[in-house]
């Protein structure tokens, strides 16, 4: 007869195998694409991959900077817009949670989040593209950013829900006005996790194709002319990994590589900023 | 205004006069009329849910930041009515400092955490605040032992010492009355010992009210106490008769450990 003692370990032990497992099977896609973007995409990256325009096709190298470029000003605009506004309609949700104001907003986010970015694509080629007439990098900002501002809101909003009301109370105790609580306590307090927050927003609209094929389009060619068609990364791949040359794939797989770094490069970047002088002894 | 009288610290710091407070429609202070003798420890007893922390939480209006509340009566510190709508609630605050049950010093260095106050409301030019930050840690007996870190987190100091630390942060904002809700009850013995010679220090300067759980922390540390029981005040005097003779018999049977 097996003692309940053995019973139970044997139990315990078999729950943690499980677990195991499907830690294992979650973390191992990652895996699989970084080893085969690598295993196809390294042998192409070079400088001049990474200084260059693309070859005409026939040609061998050739680069994608005018998409790096354009990725780093598309992006950048939209995080220039998304995250302020992201930010202060998350500090509002959180600090004056129950007003009916804060409800509907934390409620439209929420809808937001879950909109197929697609959609915020169509979107921004109805506002912005067709009204201008043409395809633009600004276009493609600003469906980015409007993919942003939910994600940066919601994630500041839990943040600054952290702030303990013990601080609060201390910095208005000592004749703080609420908005100087708000500002030099709260969201000073929960900046890093906002920081953090904030880039892995980068990151992930960095990524996104669907809301750009309508707005920025693509281009050959480099441009500081956010009023232009621009290129941008995961358009670059949309492309030659559609395409019909072999040339062209391989620069798919290498320009995913890239893609994959910057993301990988912010979110190292997000953790290394939450390390705070003063939120531990 | 009462004003400042040498000499005569029978003028009272605080007066309630039939001070009543609702939360929504549930009324949890009944018509309060108290006096706080200037520069003395008063200690404010009772049981749990008496009201004596929502009393004390009105002195400086923290009771503010919860929606749906109401008062009646007058309360008025230094001559001045705390409800009334002209108050300037930051001036107010920085003349009422409070100290909270659990330390709460802001995530900065020690020094960041006394500078705060008095830098940002602007009472202070930026070249005197090293020396702000000295004094107020000094007179918060926190000074030697924290001398040679002061840049470092205030998170890193012990319990006894954040608190210590959060009375410094108060004391900087140079406040005439010092609230305290139950300073010590997360502290242990020795560092509770340390905060209570440093409130018989501090009362030579501050009208003082405690608020305490702890009867014999009123009986070492207060003059006057005052106890509590179901939102009225029910007993005030002299701490040693309030122990010793006490006029009313519910008070009676609370510091003889009867009920509460």
């Amino acid at each position: 007869m097996i003692s309940r003692r053995a019973l139970r370990r044997g139990k315990s032990r078999l729950m943690v195998a499980l677990m195991g497992v499907a830690v294992l099977v979650a973390v191992l896609p990652l895996f699989l694409i970084l080893g085969s973007l690598i295993l196809e995409g390294a042998s192409s990256l070079s400088l001049s991959f990474f200084t260059n325009r693309p070859a005409p096709v026939g040609e061998v190298g050739g680069g994608v900077a005018h998409a790096i470029l354009g990725t780093l000003m598309i992006v950048g605009t939209a995080s220039l817009v998304g995250i302020p506004l992201g930010v202060a309609a998350g500090l509002y949700a959180s600090e004056y949670r129950g007003t009916r104001l804060a409800t509907i907003t934390r409620f439209v986010a929420d809808v937001l989040n879950g909109t197929p970015s697609i959609v915020i694509g169509l979107l921004a080629w109805t506002w912005v593209v067709a009204t201008q007439k043409h395809f633009s990098a600004f276009a493609g900002s600003f469906a980015l950013a409007m993919l942003m501002v939910p994600m940066v809101m919601r994630t500041t909003e839990e943040l600054v829900r952290l702030v303990p009301d013990a601080l609060r109370e201390a910095a208005l105790a000592l004749g703080y006005t609420r908005w100087r609580t708000t500002l030099v306590v709260v969201l000073r307090t929960a900046l890093p996790g906002i920081v953090t927050g904030s880039l892995l927003s980068v990151a992930r609209i960095a990524g996104e194709t669907a809301p750009l094929l309508f707005t920025a389009l693509g281009s050959e060619y480099f441009s500081f002319d956010m009023n232009r068609p621009m290129a941008a990364l995961p358009l670059v791949v949309y492309k030659y990994a559609s395409g019909p040359y072999p040339e062209w794939h391989k620069l798919a797989w290498t320009a995913s590589l890239v893609l994959i770094m910057v993301v990988l490069v912010l979110s190292i970047a997000a953790r290394l900023a939450t390390r705070q002088r003063f939120d531990r002894p | 205004m009462t004003g400042h009288v040498a000499g005569a610290p029978q003028v009272p710091a605080i007066v309630a006069r039939d001070f009543s407070f609702w939360y929504g429609e549930r009324k949890t202070l009944h018509e309060v009329s108290l006096v706080f003798s200037r520069r003395a420890v008063t200690a404010i007893i009772g049981p749990s849910g008496c009201g004596k922390s929502t009393f004390l939480r009105c002195i400086n209006r923290m009771n503010d930041l919860v929606p749906d509340t109401r008062v009646e009566g007058d309360l008025e510190v230094e001559g001045r009515e705390v409800y009334a709508p002209t108050l300037d609630l930051v001036s107010h605050r920085q003349r009422v400092g409070m100290v909270f049950q659990r330390p709460n010093p802001f995530p900065k260095s020690i020094y960041d955490n006394i500078a705060y106050g008095p830098a940002l409301n602007a009472l202070a030019l930026k070249k005197d605040l090293p020396e702000i930050v000295e004094r107020c840690l000094r007179r918060a007996a926190l000074w030697d032992e924290v001398k040679d870190r002061l840049h470092e987190s205030a998170l890193g100091l012990s319990g006894g010492q954040q608190q210590r630390l959060c009375i410094a942060r108060a004391l900087a904002n140079e406040p005439t009355v010092l609230l305290m809700d139950e300073p010590c009850s997360a502290l242990d013995p020795i560092a509770t010992q340390r905060v209570e010679e440093l409130i018989l220090e501090l009362k030579q300067d501050y009208t003082i009210v405690i608020v305490t759980h702890n009867m014999q922390q009123a009986a070492r540390v207060a003059d006057r106490t005052g106890f509590f029981d179901a939102g009225r005040l029910v007993e005030m005097g002299e701490t040693q008769q309030i122990f010793t003779a006490p006029r009313n018999e519910r008070t009676e049977a609370y510091i003889t450990g009867r009920f509460g």
